[in-house]
């Protein structure tokens, strides 16, 4: 294998609910950076039937070149047909990394590509950098439940791959009128040589929460005192447009229903902002939580775990400080919201 | 119909401790257990079979110790277990687990065909989720990863219809047989196991095979030498060091929080007053 043949930085892009999937744009920015790194190209892989009107957006968000494979036998999601692509693509133009998001779909996918090429693939990645003149892909991730980080290297094969948290890298900008080349690419496969068939896609949308998508979520715990005192968070969340979230502790109290929990029985969730109020931080909760962008604790016990992992911490009462939190994010986002 | 379910014991992540020293983890400060998304492939695999007659083996890839996660597979109800077990699987990434895991399901399926094999989503302590696909392509197998449910089993068309999950929703697929699933824990509740299964769970040995014991084993593609990946640095995630207090009284606090949140501005404005 030599690697000089290994070239560019490369972005599987998803399309969910007719748009680019906002984990795509976000790894076309951090693969942005590498490709600059390495000074090398960056492309966009894109499958699906009838999916090149989404190629500007993928120029728009910094890609160079896209691969696209259009057909109706990539109208669903099957990883037999879609790894053929990937697989056929890599072969043919021999990416130096490939990154997908860790998705339902990008981690199934990039688990069999990696199994067929043969190559290395890091899960779950949270940090990502390369080294300018090997190309060697630094890839860290959370391993054993998020008691550690590792990073995780491969240095014999090519492509590099792994995926990637969504939520952790950030799109750019999008840069209007910017262009690319696209490259059409076909495979030579039919529906017959296919062993799955998708029957039927069932969309959930009476969404049971919204915390795993939102930008910025409160979350109480049972510092709060009472389902009564939890109203409090209801309110900040609402003057802030937040999702609420809880500990388990007070999903077991009946204050907030279990799709709220956040934390190693709960949900992994990484908004932008994650607010933590009278919640002590214990490790099956921080899992949950610690890959948020920013992190603010408030607790009235100075040693309270949660002031560990948080970014920001604030020692206080939250009956004393939330009130007045939401005094003034009324009068900073000029909001108004009932208190019932 | 035999259903062959890969099991891995994994030590128990919700109690282990790294040691500050050498950064690494402290594998004697957690129980050696079954991992938990494995208990509900073997419970699945064991209510198929309940259903559609046929045999349950379990097989796992670990060190000697490993027999005690298959004796409690054996618990659940499964009929057989298989430990492989060599100095040469030592070290192996995913690629190489699902080599050696490959290797002793051709040999299993010699003496009785395969309709199905299960794993879990992700083991709890790799965390990667990628052992299971890997077996599927080697196998040349279709994997669907994140089965919420088997919602039909056809034995005469050699068929099966599962729900996997998606992003906010699931699909339908249907797949021919045989076929690899990935099970998620709300595919069943992992029910209490009866007396009899105890019974035969303490006195059961399973079947150990070393690499030898398997046919047509290409040893560059075992262990530490078959794994593209490596692991480089290890460290506690980040702690106390981006963590800020602010100081002050309560108004004073709030007030320097808010110029702190408003940094990202931008994610209020998305959402519009009102
Ligand atoms: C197998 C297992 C799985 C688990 N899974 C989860 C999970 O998914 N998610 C989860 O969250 N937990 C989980 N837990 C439970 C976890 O161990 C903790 O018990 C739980 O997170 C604690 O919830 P808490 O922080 O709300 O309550 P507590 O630990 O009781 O903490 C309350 C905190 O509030 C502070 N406080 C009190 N009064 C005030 C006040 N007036 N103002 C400000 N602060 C105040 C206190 O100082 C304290 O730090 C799990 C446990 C086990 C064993
Ligand atoms: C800190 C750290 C980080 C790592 N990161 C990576 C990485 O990014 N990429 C990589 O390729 N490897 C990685 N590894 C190596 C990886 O953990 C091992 O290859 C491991 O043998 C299998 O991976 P897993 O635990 O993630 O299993 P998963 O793929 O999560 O397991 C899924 C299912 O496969 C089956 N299974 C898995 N292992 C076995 C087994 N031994 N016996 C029987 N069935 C099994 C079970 O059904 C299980 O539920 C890492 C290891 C460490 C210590």
């Amino acid at each position: 294998m030599n690697f000089e043949d290994y070239r560019g930085i490369w972005v599987f892009i998803e399309i969910k609910d007719g748009k680019v999937a906002p984990v795509s744009l976000e790894l076309l920015g951090a693969g942005r950076e590498l490709a600059d790194k390495r000074k090398s190209q960056l492309a966009g892989l894109l499958i699906g039937d009838g999916v090149e009107e989404y190629v500007q957006t993928l120029y728009e968000y910094g890609a160079d070149t896209v691969y696209v494979y259009d057909d109706p036998l990539f109208n669903h999601y099957r990883t037999e047909s879609f790894m053929r692509a990937v697989f056929d693509c890599c072969e043919k133009h021999k990416p130096e990394v490939l990154l997908y998001g860790a998705t339902a779909n990008g981690k199934d996918l990039a688990s069999a590509v990696a199994t067929d090429l043969p190559t290395g693939l890091t899960a779950d990645t949270t940090i990502l950098d390369i080294e300018e003149d090997t190309g060697l892909l630094l890839a860290s991730r959370p391993a054993f439940g998020g008691n550690i980080m590792a990073t995780i290297l491969c240095k014999k094969y090519r492509p590099q791959m792994a995926t990637v948290r969504p939520k952790v890298m950030k799109a750019l900008t999008p840069q209007e009128g910017r262009s690319g080349e696209l490259v059409r690419e076909t495979v030579d496969l039919k529906e017959d040589d296919i062993r799955t068939k998708v029957l039927e896609i069932v969309r959930e949308t009476t969404k049971k929460s919204s915390i795993d998508e939102a930008d910025i979520i409160v979350a109480g715990g049972k510092g709060l005192g009472s389902k009564a005192g939890f109203e409090l968070i209801h309110q900040f969340a609402q003057v802030i447009g937040a999702a609420v979230g809880g500990s388990r502790d007070v999903v077991e109290a009946g204050w907030i229903p279990h799709q709220n929990q956040v934390g190693q029985t709960g949900l992994t969730v990484t908004p932008k902002i994650y607010f933590a109020i009278g919640i002590s931080g214990a490790i099956q909760h921080i899992v949950g939580m610690q890959n948020s962008g920013l992190i603010i604790a408030i607790n009235k016990d100075p040693d309270a775990p949660i002031f560990q992992t948080c970014h920001y911490g604030i020692v206080g009462d939250a009956h004393e400080v939330v009130p007045l939190l939401i005094k003034a994010f009324e009068k900073a986002l000029d909001r108004r919201v009932s208190h019932v | 119909m035999h259903i062959v379910v890969c099991i891995k014991q994994v030590p128990d992540t919700k109690i282990i401790k790294v040691n500050p020293k050498t950064n690494t983890l402290d594998r004697s400060s957690a129980p050696a257990i079954l991992n938990p998304y494995d208990a509900h492939a073997v419970e699945e695999a064991v209510r198929l079979r309940d259903q559609h007659g046929g045999k349950v083996t379990v097989l796992s890839m670990g060190p000697p110790q490993a027999v005690n996660a298959i004796k409690k597979c054996i618990e659940i109800g499964a009929d057989e277990g298989v430990l492989i077990s060599d100095r040469s699987f030592a070290g192996a990434d995913t690629l190489a687990t699902s080599y050696a895991l490959t290797k002793a399901i051709e040999k299993i399926q010699k003496s009785e065909p395969i309709s199905l094999v299960l794993c879990g989503k992700h083991a709890i302590d790799g965390d990667t989720g990628q052992v299971g696909p890997g077996i599927a392509r080697r196998m040349t197998i279709p994997p669907i990863t994140n089965v919420l449910q088997i919602e039909k089993v056809d034995l005469n068309e050699s068929k099966v219809e599962i729900r996997r999950k998606i992003e906010n929703g699931y699909e339908i697929i249907e797949s021919q047989m045989p076929c690899l699933l990935t099970v998620e824990k709300e595919i069943n509740e992992v029910s209490y196991s009866p007396l009899p299964n105890m019974i035969k769970a303490a006195r059961y040995q399973p079947t150990v095979w070393a690499v030898k014991d398997l046919d047509d084993v290409d040893m560059s593609q075992l262990g530490m030498k078959g794994s593209p990946t490596i692991v480089g640095k290890m460290w506690p995630p980040a702690k106390s060091e981006g963590a800020k207090r602010i100081e002050g009284d309560a108004k004073s606090q709030v007030k320097q929080l808010v110029l702190i949140v408003l940094e990202k501005r931008e994610l209020f404005e998305q959402k519009g007053g009102r």
